[in-house]
């Protein structure tokens, strides 16, 4: 396969990156807004001809422990879901986490708490970049503002993932895995045949045993592994922020914002210019590690930030944070799968200014 | 004092006879005296080594007792969630179909909080084997009632013996996987004698032949005894167990292969 332009659901696009970069295994269970991830892959039968693995599980907390024994395998293996499921799965992403295994989860966002809405929104921010499971620990959080982002995202999180030995979540949303976009497919790549030295595959006479575990009842060693934890989390943030800025050179105000809020903001921005109000959109590209570093030069030349999401003020807080009160930051956006209307995003700014 | 001068002339290396297998690690076994894993451990790690395949063998412990089975035995491991361990074996065994990839798990990580993993990894009849040890009881934690416990049985969340309107009845694991098209080889043993150990040793030979053969899931149920638990000693806690585990949960074998193989013969008979 070659390098194609296609017409596709974000959805789609995960699963078609997913073959196309390689995968090894990818277990799923249907829900809401998310389900085209499985079907795509069960229609297009990757075992047949790359040797990839796709099984439907029976709840996503069977699918994110298959993900662990696939990961702590050494190969490159996923899951997706949606809110509700995610919650599912977070006693195995905190095992993950625990256990140093690479893999990636996607978290098409729909409206919550509990059963909610089966529309996009973007409360799960708390979830997905402070933890969300028990214990400390944080995955690396890529926030896709595009279907052609949704695929190219999943070869990144594969890299970022064994790079670092970290889960890492792709933080999509409802109405991006659903809306369909033109997206360049990369060629089909071979399935990786070098096996990590740290993957249960049997032990050969030659090496000692390998134990993949998240267990030390040894306090002292489990706050030596914290320790280490910290330091790769370090690391992350130190390497791999990821942001784009627009109109940000000139602007009096700026908009923070990700994933589908971007999207929004791009019009925002535009409308609030042509009122002759100076605006400029941080678009962060990575939720964790989280742009801090740039949001707070920013702080030192801009008057005002609005974090802009679909959901009740999550990221604000960590806007806030990496102002650190330089500047007045507000939050504003709707919830319970609404998208915000551009116009709405202006007329939030205008009440402040 | 003769007679200890004695027992130190008969300890040399050359009258061994009875040796620990190369597959058993040298680290101290966690368990409590009289109880059942260890000699479940040795079983285990003899068929591994007597088999050839500890350089094929993917191991998943469960969260319970037997928490650090990775200590003991010298293979590659993983270590699961409470009850997870049949998922995480579903991904090991499709990824790495070569590999001879088997769970370890109690009766209340595998029959109660792992009930729908167990269940569907059997269904879909995944080609590993599910070693379950069954001691009526939650173990690790100090006593609690498990899924398993019988009728009328004392532990610390049923001090006044477990009544079946209020705690609800004990789950014959075992008998309901047995029903499930995706199970090849069923069998309910015990390692209290070293008849049973025999037994079981055998059918952990079999379950072994038939994930070579991708047969299926094979599921060995080891009805065990919990002496600290059960607050008796060794010996009565095995009296207690045939008197009263072995009526509800009976030794044999719940469903075997209509047909052995060639292969399977050749290796019963191997000893």
């Amino acid at each position: 396969m070659e390098k194609e332009l296609r017409l596709m659901k974000g959805n789609e696009a995960v699963a078609e990156a997913a073959i196309r970069a390689g995968a090894d295994g990818y277990f799923g269970y249907p829900i809401t807004p998310q389900s085209e991830i499985l079907e795509y892959l069960m229609e297009a039968a990757p075992y047949n001809t790359t040797g990839m693995v796709v099984l439907q599980a029976e709840s996503e907390v069977a699918a994110i422990n298959m993900v662990y024994g696939g990961a702590a395998c050494g190969k490159k293996v996923m899951t997706t879901s949606s809110s509700p499921g995610i919650s599912l799965k977070q006693e195995g992403i905190t095992y993950i986490a625990g256990a140093e295994l690479p893999c990636l989860i996607v978290n098409v966002v729909r409206g919550g708490p509990g059963l909610g809405t089966i529309q996009p929104a973007q409360s799960d921010y708390f979830q997905a970049t402070k933890g969300g499971g028990h214990g400390d620990y944080h995955l690396i959080v890529l926030a896709p503002a595009s279907v052609q982002e949704m695929a190219d995202f999943v070869e990144l999180s594969f890299e970022l993932a064994f790079k670092y030995r970290n889960p890492v979540m792709m933080l999509s949303d409802g109405a991006i895995g659903q809306m369909m976009e033109k997206v360049w497919l990369k060629p089909q790549k071979e399935r990786s045949k070098t096996v990590p030295a740290w993957a249960t595959t049997g032990k050969p006479p030659t090496r000692e045993r390998i134990i993949i575990t998240s267990l030390d009842l040894d306090p002292n060693g489990q706050e030596k592994f914290n320790q280490k934890l910290i330091a790769k989390y370090n690391e992350i943030k130190e390497k791999e922020v990821r942001y784009e800025e627009l109109m940000c050179d000139d602007a009096d105000y700026i908009f923070v914002a990700y994933g589908t809020s971007a999207r929004v903001c791009m019009k925002s921005i535009q409308l609030a210019r042509a009122l002759g109000i100076k605006t400029g959109l941080l678009r962060p590209i990575t939720l964790y590690p989280f742009p801090s570093k740039r949001l707070n030069e920013l702080a030192g030349r801009v008057k005002m930030m609005v974090s802009v999401e679909m959901s009740a003020g999550q990221m604000v807080e960590d806007v806030m944070l990496s102002v650190n009160g330089k500047i007045p930051v507000y939050h504003f956006g709707r919830m319970g799968g609404i998208v915000t209307e551009p116009e709405e995003v202006v007329d939030f700014l205008k009440s402040k200014l | 004092m003769a007679e200890a001068t004695g027992i130190k002339e008969i300890i040399k290396p050359e009258n061994l006879v009875y040796k620990k297998t190369k597959v058993m690690t040298d680290n101290i076994l966690s368990y409590c005296p009289g109880c059942g894993h260890g000699t479940a451990h040795r079983i285990l790690a003899e068929i591994i080594e007597e088999e050839g395949l500890q350089s094929e063998a993917i191991g998943v412990s469960p969260v319970g007792c037997s928490v650090l089975l990775y200590e003991f035995i010298d293979i590659d491991w993983q270590e699961a969630a409470h009850g997870r361990a049949p998922a995480l074996a579903t991904a090991i065994k499709r990824l790495l179909p070569e590999k001879f990839v088997f769970t370890y798990q109690g009766d209340g990580d595998l029959a109660a909080i792992g009930t729908a993993e167990t269940i569907h990894a059997c269904n879909r009849g995944e080609n590993i084997l599910i070693i379950f040890i069954n001691n009526g009881i939650y173990g690790m934690t100090g006593g609690q009632m498990a899924p398993t416990t019988l009728p009328g049985m004392k532990s610390s969340t049923s001090p006044y013996g477990r009544d079946v309107k209020i705690m609800g009845n004990p789950l014959k694991m075992t008998d309901i996987v047995a029903t499930l098209p995706g199970t090849y080889y069923v069998t309910r043993q015990s390692v209290h004698t070293p008849a049973n150990v025999k037994k079981t040793k055998k059918a952990m030979r079999k379950a072994v032949q038939y994930q070579k053969l991708n047969k299926g899931t094979c599921f060995i149920e080891i009805v065990s005894n919990c002496p600290s638990g059960w607050k008796m000693t060794p010996v009565e806690a095995n009296k207690w167990m045939e008197a009263n585990m072995f009526p509800f949960y009976p030794l044999g074998d719940l469903k075997v292969p209509e047909e052995p193989t060639a292969q399977t013969k050749t290796n019963s008979e191997k000893k």
